[in-house]
């Protein structure tokens, strides 16, 4: 087997150039803001105090050597066992420097984020599909309605434990002569798939397996 | 004479409209025939995407990918099996790399082609959207050659490509290229000079620099304001970095900068794919890891541990390292990036899809604002949107 093994993979060059000096910078520079900063494949993460987003973004845009003037993306991920059970993740995009940052805070169903339309008018749509998606309220938003599901639709569809088949389905009814809405009926039971092994309970049993494959035989 | 308030005139534009590019619905405010306001309603093609992927392999994961924007497929794919492979460290063989390049470009060739026919039309103009069907169906038939499949390919997977190219065609993809270069003249010589479509186009729905910016559009879109990104020069991915073309960039960002930025990149499209076709390394198409790619059907037959991969592949899939990324692709209508959590297991945690033209349509009421209504058709064509990317 002739694979790069990947663990010790050093980041190319370019991949790395200047990250790790923001990351310092930027935990330097707002050391209240900034829980912790982490360079993960490559990739710049840093954590923030849920309340001080708007500062930290603001910092990003417009410090001479950050200058991250693009918000690319803006999503929100469940982690449903978490006590702050959101993560709200900002990914940033220098034009002028040529990088990337993530920027991740968390949350719970309760406690809105700051909103940071002010400072990225394209985080309007973004928070407010995290907002249908999720249910994460974003304080000092312009207009937080639902943009991607039905109107009048109820349930927050991308939360863990919101069911993949949904609880209504439509229909139009003949005698109505209108689209009316049922509750989900499953003419056969939902089959989640598992085919997790139980003798690779070892998240990464494979993945040291193959190394050990391609240590031998090199 | 008493006095009269006067209200503005609200209309509802779509969802079903020829020039709504899908199913678009636009709530506009009128003052007269003027737009003051435009909302769009979109998620008439939500499908959940994001859910479902949630709920599936990272290879059954694929064939979504094609369904998002649902014009050029296999760029979407792109971006996936470029996550996945980040992910697990792998690498692939420099064949994958040129043959990925390779249709990605097709890809290109046969959005922009459809954008710019489609965005005529918009406007008034038939022929070119006539006249663009022909290529579109030659691009697809070298699809369905390689995959089997005339749209969703199902091809860029995690690993490398389904398939290797079958005989013949490399050779015929450069013999097409060679000779669809005059075809973009003939486009150009339908619309580029033409007095109605400059009428329609010159000036109308300008985004500066900055505001490009500040609203978060890539892409065509974004160098049609000035602006020289992209990706494919800026962050190469797969044989990117070999290869040669030029960056169109235009200068006020209106929607006739927006048509002509997309011809040329017609044109660097033809060539990188005369470039593929001409550096096209031998070699394998995949990587040679069991436990990502399949053993060749052949070997299933004699060795009962090709067939045991096999069908672990098929069934279980492969595990990813628990591990995060944000890997985007420059796709035809702009960045295409794909933001995957992996906790370890079978299934991406979190699969969150940044389609381009989500950012690019929201926009629309920034651009739309004080034109005429008819410029709202011209500006959404402009735009190059595509529902199955944006409703995901």
């Amino acid at each position: 087997m002739a694979v790069n093994e990947d663990k010790d993979r050093k980041p190319a060059v370019d991949e790395l150039a200047g990250i790790d000096e923001i990351s310092e910078l930027v935990s330097l520079a707002l050391p209240h803001d900034v829980l912790s900063t982490e360079i993960k494949l490559g990739e710049l993460e840093v954590r923030a105090r849920a309340g001080a987003i708007v500062r930290v973004l603001t910092f990003l845009r417009d410090e001479v050597n950050c200058q991250f003037k693009m918000l690319i993306d803006l999503c929100g991920v469940d982690y449903p066992e978490r006590e702050n059970r959101f993560d709200v993740v900002y990914h940033l995009l220098s034009l002028s420097h040529n990088r990337r940052i993530r920027v991740k805070i968390e949350t719970d169903e309760e406690t809105p984020v700051p909103s940071v339309v002010a400072v990225f008018p394209v985080a309007n749509w973004f928070e407010r599909e995290v907002w249908d998606m999720y249910g994460v309220r974003f304080s000092g938003h312009p207009d937080l309605r639902r943009i991607l599901t039905d109107y009048g639709f109820e349930g927050f569809p991308l939360r863990k434990d919101f069911p993949l088949t949904g609880f209504v389905e439509v229909r139009y009814d003949e005698d109505q002569k209108r689209v009316v809405y049922e509750p989900v009926r499953l003419t056969q039971e939902f089959r989640s798939f598992d085919f997790l092994s139980p003798w690779e309970g070892i998240p990464d049993e494979m993945g040291r397996l193959r190394r050990d494959g391609s240590e031998r035989e090199q | 004479m008493a006095e009269k308030t006067l209200h503005n005139y609200s209309i509802n534009f779509g969802p079903q409209h020829p020039s709504a590019h899908g199913v678009l619905r636009l709530v506009l405010e009128l003052d007269g025939e003027v737009v003051e306001r435009a909302d769009p309603h979109i998620g008439q093609l939500h499908r959940g995407t994001e859910k479902l992927i949630e709920y599936k392999t990272y290879l059954q994961a694929v064939p979504y990918f094609d369904r998002l924007d649902y014009v050029a497929p296999q760029n979407q794919e792109h971006a996936f099996a470029l996550a996945v492979e980040k992910l697990l460290g792998i690498e692939v063989p420099p064949r994958a790399k040129y043959i990925r390049c390779l249709f990605a470009e097709l890809g290109r060739i046969e959005k922009h082609l459809f954008s710019i026919g489609a965005g005529a039309m918009d406007v008034g103009a038939m022929t070119p959207m006539v006249w663009a069907f022909e290529p579109r169906e030659i691009i697809i038939e070298f699809k369905e050659r390689v995959s089997g499949a005339r749209f969703h390919m199902n091809y860029f997977r995690p690993g490398g490509v389904a398939g290797d190219l079958p005989p013949g065609l490399l050779e015929d993809i450069g013999a097409w290229a060679d000779r669809f270069m005059p075809f973009i003249d003939d486009i150009e010589q339908l619309l580029t000079e033409n007095r109605i479509f400059k009428q329609r186009l010159v000036d109308i729905g300008r985004i500066t620099r900055e505001e490009a910016i500040e609203w978060g559009f890539t892409g065509p879109n974004l160098r049609a304001s000035g602006v020289p990104w992209d990706l494919r020069k800026a962050q190469p991915y797969d044989a990117y970095a070999d290869l040669e073309f030029d960056v169109p960039v235009g200068k006020t960002g209106d929607c006739y900068d927006r048509y002509l930025v997309r011809v040329e990149e017609l044109r660097q499209a033809v060539r990188l794919v005369q470039q593929c076709v001409a550096k096209m390394p031998a070699g394998r198409w995949r990587v040679d890891d069991r436990k990502v790619v399949p053993p060749p059907r052949a070997e299933m037959k004699s060795s009962m541990e090709a067939l045991i991969h096999h069908f672990k592949l098929y069934t279980e899939g492969f595990h990813v390292p628990a591990g995060e990324t944000y890997t985007a692709v420059e796709a035809p209508v702009g960045e295409f990036g794909v933001y995957l959590v992996a906790d370890g297991t079978n299934r991406p945690y979190r699969c969150k899809i940044r389609a381009p033209g989500f950012p690019h349509l929201q926009a629309l009421n920034h651009l739309s604002k004080s034109h005429m209504l008819a410029d709202v058709v011209a500006v959404i064509g402009s735009l190059d949107v595509v529902f199955g990317e944006i409703d995901r």
